[in-house]
């Protein structure tokens, strides 16, 4: 226990080093990652600075706050971001607990198995790369001859039809969103069960400690900021999420990147020009906000599941 | 077939009598325990030895109720308790490692089992401090499991296993993640602390060192079965099957020849133990103890290597037949020995174990 | 004689599996019967079948996998020398690159294309607008996972004492890289370039908003037009996606156990 891990270690200083000109020889040792920096730099920071310094410029490129002023108080402003919290939220909350829940069932399997591997692999899937395929699933599924409708108006005479727009408003995007939360969930929390020390649940039974006892006293403590930190990003997740709801939303955009998309497709319309990059600039603060409290979050999180 | 021989009654311990009855174990086609039977006197420490997969690990979980065997019954202190759930058992159990809950400081990891039973708080502390300085942590009850060494860690955990007075103490080979240097000294306070305590104990180790030294008595394990169970000495001297005789301490194999009772190993005559092959070519277990590099008896040979260890020498010697042998010595009587020098080896006559060519 | 106690957790674990699993599973079956659906509750295959059929969404498939293709090689060219470099030679600059690479994650896609309007819009004059041009903003988008990929397998392969190794032996830095390093890291760059792979394919967002016409783009296009064919194309890109990942899992499932050292140690 007293040796570092082999990723912590210094590298030796090789054969033919030390001496005069080592420091030369140090500097230069940086220049073969100046490839990466640069491309990262043009490809992600350069266009973020953009958003920043655009949020504050009028047309001509001359400062002002007049922008962010109209993006962070008019009215379809506003309630664009209100509804895209409220969004993120519920989706986020129902996500880390159904999520949660079936990560915990995965994680019982153990390492390793078909069944893990079979879940990890469908949750990488549906989580990340679905987007407008499972906008279109969940039409093929609540849509006016989804699957689920029907058999639904056959069976049990509940139509959903009979208010046909809720699929592509809010309570639809709420449904849908769920749906790929929860596979995002099993991907980010099953480490954290993973983490979970068998030894632990079987100290606490021969100590005499039921399911619950376990469960309440050392179980739900250790997993708890974790369960937080997976809450985070899965809010994050779904503040920053476009392609789902431009697949299902084609009439008004009442969530901000839908308005992001009217900004850009729409006429440029005088002391217009800027919106997108205000509003673009008010989601960076968001997520930035939530994903600095998720790191927060998981150094906690660390400490203890080592 | 296992041997179950006299169970020894210890003076001034209190503890409960545990009974192991024709234990099965079968994970697939593995026989994890073949009928296993075995008898622990109240207050006695027993150690399991074996290798990896022989079963002791497997013994003791069933013991504690972690794992169900699929025939036979465990009876502790008179009670048939085969079917008692885990959490029901009141036994204490301390892990290889990791076992110390880590959002609990060590004196609520102590306090843990005591808490489920219902005791109030004020109490609870002072008896998780009165166990953490009986394992002598007295001032480390406020820290977490990450701020405690390897060693301190198995001592908390020996101090939350303690707390609840448990009728059975289980350790799953707590020192073999540790140093080696703190696993001497643990060693030797749980042994202590053991004997103070009194409670009847079941040890499992793949260290040799550790079972001979802590043991009441050491029973050895192999392919789910028990070889052998005997106090340390009677079990290095007095091997009663093949795999003993390896298993424990270190063992020459040399050509030999036996008939009627005895085996003629390198020109000395000396009793076989019982067990053994007894006529027809075989190869003698021998000690390195028992190995004599005199010179002028015996056959002759030559030293290809010394090893100092301190107390003693240790000298590999090659046979006239080819043979590569161990011979240990005290330090004092190997002055003179080098590699290369040509000696007479022979052996003392002490009782030996063979085993067929 | 068996005498086996079924833990009572097991029971809510598969009843767990059963009932959020089915909710997950639900949409794909719904897809399935969807796209499946013939005249008059007939069961048909037309719309699986006009998949090869319709020329925009077979350009489209072909080059968004040409996308991808470059992606990975992009991605791979990158991160490769540059993370292997860091690990040997300057770790220092590990937690800025790690940064740098999870920085993707906080900056959403939308907000991206919005800053990158400008920067592309001189890259696709000097394309002359391909489509391809996405491969710069694609590398971007998978770094997060690429980088989680990658430097699983640098730290399990302990790539300091290998090259020290190989260092010692005289091999040059070059050499170590190519033939001792990345040989070793196939598993890590294999679970990289699928991830990328399936990352592209499921790209929407930047891809609709520049005006490009990748599969994604053409799927949401065709469902506006034939919901049959758009929802059978979807399930199969799902398919497909989950195949290449799922494949990955398990073919770099199969890990050496150590192998166990046989006990010859003895008492004094």
């Amino acid at each position: 226990m007293a040796s570092l891990p082999a990723s912590e270690r210094q590298p030796g200083a090789g054969p033919a080093s030390g001496g005069a000109g080592s420091r030369s020889r140090t500097r230069s040792a940086y220049l073969p990652t100046l490839p990466f920096f640069g491309y990262v730099a043009l490809f992600l920071i350069l266009p973020t600075l953009i958003v920043a310094v655009g949020a504050f410029q009028t047309a001509d490129g001359l400062p002002t706050l007049d922008v962010m002023t109209t993006v962070l108080t008019g009215s379809t402003f506003h309630r664009a971001f209100t509804r895209s919290i409220e969004l993120s939220l519920v989706s986020a909350i129902l996500g880390a607990v159904f999520g949660g829940l079936l990560a915990w069932a995965v994680a019982s399997g153990g390492p390793g198995g078909r069944l893990r591997q079979f879940a990890v692999a469908g949750s990488s899937v549906l989580a990340q790369f679905g987007g407008v395929m499972l906008a279109f699933a969940f039409l093929a599924t609540f849509g006016l001859r989804g699957f689920a409708t029907l058999i639904l108006r056959d069976t049990t005479g509940i139509d959903l039809t009979r208010d046909s727009s809720w699929v592509y408003g809010m309570t639809g995007l709420i449904v849908v969103y769920t749906y790929f939360q929860i596979p995002l969930m099993v991907i980010v929390f099953l480490p954290a069960l993973d983490g979970l020390r068998r030894e632990w649940r079987e100290a606490s039974t021969s100590l005499g400690g039921s399911a619950w006892s376990y469960w309440r006293h050392v179980g739900g403590p250790i997993l708890a900021p974790s369960f937080l930190g997976a809450a985070l990003l899965l809010f994050a997740n779904a503040f920053s999420a476009y392609a789902t709801a431009a697949a299902l939303v084609s009439q008004g955009s009442p969530i901000v990147p839908l308005q992001i998309r009217e900004a850009l497709t729409s006429e440029v319309i005088l002391g217009q020009a800027n919106v997108g990059k205000a509003l673009a600039l008010g989601m960076i603060i968001v997520v930035a906000v939530v994903m600095t409290l998720y790191a927060l979050v998981q150094r906690r999180a660390s400490r203890w599941l080592r | 077939m296992s041997l179950t021989p006299a169970v020894p009654t210890l003076e001034g311990r209190s503890g409960v009598a545990v009974q192991f009855q024709g234990l099965h174990r079968y994970y697939g086609a593995v026989h994890a325990l073949d009928g296993l039977d075995l008898d622990i006197a109240p207050g006695e420490l027993v150690a399991l030895l074996g290798p990896s997969g022989c079963g002791k690990t497997t013994a003791l979980r069933a013991l504690a109720g972690l794992d169900t065997p699929d025939a036979g019954r465990i009876v502790v202190d008179g009670r048939d308790i085969t079917d008692v759930p885990a959490n029901k058992r009141d036994m204490g159990m301390v892990f290889q490692a990791y076992s110390l809950f880590p959002n609990m400081t060590a004196r609520d990891n102590v306090a843990y089992g005591l808490r489920l039973r219902g005791m109030d708080s004020q109490t609870r502390s002072r008896r998780a401090d009165e166990m953490l300085d009986l394992v002598g942590l007295a001032k480390q009850g406020g820290r977490y499991s990450y701020q405690l060494s390897g060693g301190q860690q198995q001592r908390v955990a020996l101090a939350r296993a303690l707390a609840i007075q448990p009728k059975v103490l289980l350790l799953d080979e707590p020192l073999s993640a540790l140093d080696a240097k703190v696993r001497r000294v643990l060693r030797d306070e749980i042994r202590r602390i053991q004997i103070a305590v009194g409670t009847t104990t079941l040890f499992v180790t793949h260290d040799q060192e550790e079972a001979l030294a802590l043991g009441d008595r050491v029973g050895v394990m192999s392919n789910g079965r028990l070889e052998q169970i005997a106090a340390p000495m009677e079990l290095y001297d007095r091997p009663r099957t093949p795999f003993v005789a390896e298993f424990v301490g270190l063992t020459n194999r040399i050509a030999g020849t036996a008939s009627d009772g005895t085996v003629d190993v390198l020109g000395t005559r000396i009793p076989l133990l019982e067990g053994s092959t007894r006529s027809g070519k075989v190869s003698a277990l021998v000690r390195p103890e028992a190995m004599r590099l005199a010179r002028e008896d015996g056959a002759p040979a030559r030293v290809i290597a010394i090893s100092f260890l301190g107390s003693v020498c240790r000298a590999q010697v090659r046979l006239p037949d080819g043979n590569l042998v161990v011979a240990q010595m005290a330090a004092a009587d190997a002055t003179g020995l080098t590699p290369g020098a040509a000696v007479h080896v022979d052996v003392r006559p002490s009782p030996v174990f063979a085993v067929a060519d | 004689m068996s005498r086996r106690r079924r833990l009572p957790g097991s029971l809510a674990r598969w009843a767990v599996i059963v009932l959020v699993g089915g909710y997950l599973i639900l949409p794909l079956v719904s897809m399935l019967e969807f796209s499946t659906r013939g005249d008059l509750g007939t069961r048909s295959l037309d719309a699986w079948v006009a998949i090869g059929g319709d020329p925009n969404l077979v350009e489209a498939i072909i080059t968004t996998l040409a996308i991808a293709a470059l992606t990975v090689v992009g991605m791979l060219a990158l991160l490769v020398p540059t993370m292997t470099w860091t690990y040997l030679r300057v770790p220092k600059l590990k937690r800025p690159v790690e940064f740098l690479c999870l920085l993707p994650l906080a900056i959403p896609a939308v907000v991206l294309v919005v800053g990158i309007v400008p920067i592309y819009s001189i890259l696709t004059r000097a394309t002359r607008g391909s489509p391809l041009v996405l491969v710069f903003i694609d590398i971007i988008l998978v770094l997060p996972y690429a980088h989680r990929a990658i430097d699983a397998g640098l730290k399990s392969i302990d790539v300091i004492t290998l090259a020290e190794a190989a260092r010692s032996l005289g091999a040059g830095w070059p050499r170590v890289i190519l033939q001792i390093i990345v040989p070793n890291l196939r598993g890590a760059l294999l679970s990289a370039s699928v991830i990328a792979v399936a990352l592209v394919l499921g790209e929407f967002t930047i891809s609709s908003l520049l005006n490009y016409d990748t599969l994604q783009v053409v799927i949401n296009l065709l469902g506006k037009r034939d919901s049959y064919l758009s929802v059978a194309v979807s399930l199969a890109a799902l398919l497909f996606a989950f195949v290449l990942i799922y494949g990955i899992a398990v073919v770099a499932g199969g890990k050496r156990r150590p192998v166990e050292e046989s006990i010859e140690e003895g008492v004094a």
